[in-house]
């Protein structure tokens, strides 16, 4: 009955511990709001009704000062209210935390400025968390460098990633679809774009869906693959393919440049070929291209030697897209 | 009282070196309002650029670095230059002697000294604007903060070197409060806004030192490599956000009560009336810094510390609340059976109990920590904060300034266009961080320079209104400096509102640079409108 209401206020209800979190929500929103309008309504008729008027005289007021009955009144109510609003908030919050037995466990690791996930049985994605419906899923999290926070807010979910430690968040969907991640604690110049999607899956597909993972894309040319893992392994983050600089340089820049000399920031220049691409993306930090700052982590590990060529052919590939 | 207009303080002694090397506490005040205001204006219009940031998705306006740098700046400011140093600095230090009979406060020396030290930090603060900006947020948090090449040394080092005015500050009220008062004005015969700048000394005293040796850590780390906060050098992150939180909690109770100060000040004075539950409001102010103390978790529910912790800290977070719900209550009940004037203060007044009912009630959202996993860190986090420290303190500072304007600068200001302001303060305030709760309950985070197409509707109408609070804080603050170029004197001996407490009753407009005549003799309390009646002037 309060759908357009959940609506309004939240994104869908996903896990199975957000309807009763948004409950707790409209309870304290409905006795927040009669006690906000205990006091605007107190304060208008007050003000009003005791105003003085034009030309009334200054006169001794009133020396009331107290009220037993009122002052115990204001104390005991919001006490109520808290009270509810406290247990209320620490029993939703055990639900969150207790992981049930049976949860699939996946790993989240979050690097500036991407995820990925590692899956129980074997195989990655970067910026893609496929999980399957009405099944408890169990993330575990850390961090490569700086603090992340992984908030999933279909799930009214959220934990930080620390590089020292292992955090621990979990939940159970309940609607098949796509939904956004978002990171919610700050963590660089690429923080507002350090976004991610879950994908919830019917068990069955999940199952399919996993066996294939890390299958080899054999069967799709060089280049498509390339573009596919452009989005896919976060590449857009940083680096366009319109010629814009962002927090890297356009790939239609170096495609460009190809065979051309590029500088670096210590002043050193190299020619652009194959191989220096392939060592920019496995070791980012050696060779920085003049006028950006050297904040790309590295891929070793992220990438094999196919999907590694696709990207060297994709971004080879732009040059000739855009002289069409 | 009406004697030579021209002994004034402002008037006398004359020359620049007698307002650089002077003690007069008066003075002290107006340098750091002037400092202070200065600050405010730099941090509203860091603001405003994110706000036009942020108006589209995109870069269109500035990049992800240079946001970063705006955000990071604007916060810094005013926190740290703003709201902590100069609304004690300011309105404290012009006050509180005045308050409580005394020619200064008692260590004028210390107190010269401290607005020194806060102009050396600000120094640090602006070289760091300079110098390229820095990048961490306020929070400062660590390892993004001692891996970031940007300035985080000076802008820490600011903070750390601010943090010894405000101690001194703080040391030099509580010593005032204590030993200055004339005969016969006991505890609770002083006007509520004193017990408010002694409950903020206190926690200035106790809670500082933890973030200037937080900032030290920070410093080593980054000097010297010691591992304290940087996993890569065995630290612990975790450890910073507790020893930042220790202090950063209580600060807020810093920023907040001397806000609840000028409120309990101006409710009873336009109102003529009694104020409602003295003693409760004077020892809530003390039980809330005191448990200001005890809530620093709460900061950190999704940080992974135990379950245990949890409870407990969301447990203690309602003990902030009910105290200060009661006093929303007692300043409502203030205006029963008084004779309420419309005043610019006044409006200013009746506006902080709004927006601060509603940032206090948005806090008890948060401390649910069920519901605080969803909201931490989103803009409804934000305009929460923003509730209690623009809503709350800001408007409170603007309406102590029309309050005590006349009284402080002996000239008054154009009510009418006062009055217009604080509505326009009201208005855009609301339409600015409003649509902000609904941005997070809908999972909008917190520092995005840009952000996905589902926020654009309520992220342009937050920027159309902030438009609106930015020219109205403006213009209020335009309109009372106006006061002294179109020199609209009031009569020395002039108490516009019909005050009670010795600033009021005792002391020219502006007053004498000894503060009082002769010795002043306590005659009634603060707030004795049902005994006696104390006229309203003007002008002759």
């Amino acid at each position: 009955m309060f759908d357009w209401l959940t609506e309004f206020f939240f994104p869908k209800q996903v896990s199975t511990f957000a309807s009763d979190i948004d409950n707790l929500f409209y309870f304290i929103f409905y006795s927040s709001l009669v006690l906000f309008l205990i006091v605007v309504i107190g304060m208008v008729y007050l003000s009003i009704r005791y105003r003085a008027r034009k030309d009334e005289p200054l006169r001794l007021t009133s020396s009331k000062d107290h009220s037993n009955l009122l002052e115990s009144l204001f104390f005991i109510i919001p006490l109520i209210l808290v009270s509810i609003t406290f247990v209320w908030g620490i029993r939703s919050y055990l639900k969150m935390v207790i992981v049930p037995d049976d949860a699939i466990e996946i790993k989240v690791t979050g690097v500036s400025w991407f995820w990925t996930f590692d899956y129980p049985d074997g195989g990655q994605t970067l910026n893609e968390l496929v999980v399957p419906s009405n099944t408890p899923v169990k993330l575990v999290l850390s961090s490569k460098d700086v603090l992340h926070s992984f908030f999933i807010p279909v799930m009214r979910s959220k934990m930080d990633c620390l590089p020292n430690r292992y955090n621990v968040m979990w939940f159970d969907a309940t609607k098949e679809g796509v939904y956004d991640i978002f990171c919610t604690e700050y963590c660089g110049t690429g923080h507002s774009a350090m976004g991610a999607q879950v994908i919830v899956m019917k068990p069955a597909q999940y199952e399919e869906w996993a066996s294939e993972l890390g299958a080899d894309d054999d069967s799709i040319p060089l280049d498509e693959l390339g573009a596919r893992l452009y989005t896919q392994k976060a590449c857009n983050t940083c680096h366009t393919q319109d010629g814009s600089a962002l927090v890297g340089p356009s790939f239609l820049q170096t495609s460009q440049m190809y065979e051309q000399e590029r500088v670096f920031d210590d002043g050193t220049s190299t020619v652009i070929d194959d191989n220096y691409v392939r060592s920019s993306i496995l070791e980012p930090q050696t060779q920085i291209v003049a006028g950006y700052q050297g904040v790309m982590p590295t891929y070793q590990g992220l990438l094999n030697d196919r999907e590694l060529d696709a990207l060297i052919a994709y971004i080879k590939s732009l040059n000739g897209d855009s002289q069409i | 009282m009406i004697e030579n207009e021209k002994q004034n303080y402002l008037t006398h002694p004359k020359g620049i070196m007698s307002w650089l090397l002077t003690l007069d506490h008066k003075r002290i005040g107006l340098m750091y309002l002037v400092s202070g205001i200065l600050f405010f204006f730099m941090g509203g219009l860091l603001a405003l650029g994110m706000r036009l940031e942020l108006a589209a998705p995109g870069n269109d306006f500035i990049s992800n670095e240079q946001y970063n740098n705006i955000y990071t700046l604007h916060g810094a400011i005013m926190i740290f230059l703003f709201i902590i140093p100069a609304i004690p600095g300011a309105l404290g230090n012009i006050l509180l002697p005045l308050m409580v009979g005394a020619k200064d406060v008692a260590f004028p020396r210390l107190n010269l000294a401290s607005f020194y030290i806060y102009s050396f930090g600000a120094l640090f603060a602006l070289y760091t604007i300079i110098n390229g900006g820095v990048d961490t947020g306020w929070t400062f948090y660590t390892p993004y903060s001692t891996q970031s090449s940007s300035n985080v040394v000076p802008m820490t080092l600011g903070i750390f070197i601010i943090g010894f005015s405000s101690i001194l500050t703080g040391l030099n009220f509580i010593a005032t409060v204590h030993k200055m008062r004339i005969p016969g004005l006991t505890w609770y015969k002083l006007p509520l806004f004193v017990w408010a700048l002694y409950g903020t000394s206190l926690v200035q005293i106790t809670a500082t030192p933890v973030l200037a040796i937080t900032m030290v850590l920070l410093m080593l780390e980054r000097f010297l490599g010691i591992g304290i906060f940087d996993p890569a050098l065995g630290g612990d992150p975790v450890l910073y956000q507790h020893f930042f939180w220790f202090y950063s909690h209580p600060a807020v109770y810093i920023m907040i009560l001397p806000a609840f100060g000028i409120i309990s000040e101006i409710i009873p004075v336009h109102s003529r009336k009694k104020i409602w539950g003295y003693k409760f409001i004077a020892y809530s102010t003390l039980s809330i810094a005191f448990i200001g103390f005890l809530v620093w978790g709460h900061h950190m529910f999704t940080s992974g510390q135990s379950v245990f912790s949890q409870i407990v800290f969301s447990f203690i977070t309602y003990f902030v609340g009910i105290p200060t719900g009661v006093k929303i209550f007692s300043w409502i009940l203030t205006m029963y059976k008084g004779q309420v004037s419309f005043t610019p203060p006044m409006i200013y007044a009746l506006s902080f109990l709004f927006l601060f009912t509603i940032g206090g009630l948005t806090g008890i959202f948060l401390g649910a920590v069920a519901l605080d996993i969803h909201l931490h860190d989103t803009y409804f986090v934000v305009a929460h904060f923003h509730y209690v420290m623009q809503g709350g303190t800001i408007v409170a500072f603007l309406g102590g300034l029309h309050h005590w304007w006349p009284k402080s600068f002996g000239t008054m200001y154009n009510q009418t266009i006062a009055n217009i302001c604080a509505f326009g303060v009201f208005l855009g305030f609301n339409g600015t961080f409003f649509p902000q709760f609904l941005l997070g309950l809908r999972g909008m985070p917190r520092r995005y320079a840009t952000y996905s197409d589902q926020f654009v509707e309520l992220h342009s109408y937050s920027t159309f209104w902030s438009g609106i609070l930015g020219f109205s804080i403006f213009f209020a603050i335009v309109n009372l400096f106006w006061s002294f170029v179109k020199k609209n004197k009031v009569d020395p001996g002039s108490n516009p509102w019909g005050g009670m407490s010795l600033e009021w009753t005792h002391t020219s407009s502006p007053p004498h640079p000894h503060n009082f005549e002769t010795d002043p003799v306590f005659e009634h309390g603060p707030y004795d409108y049902d005994k006696v009646i104390v006229e309203k002037t003007y002008k002759k």
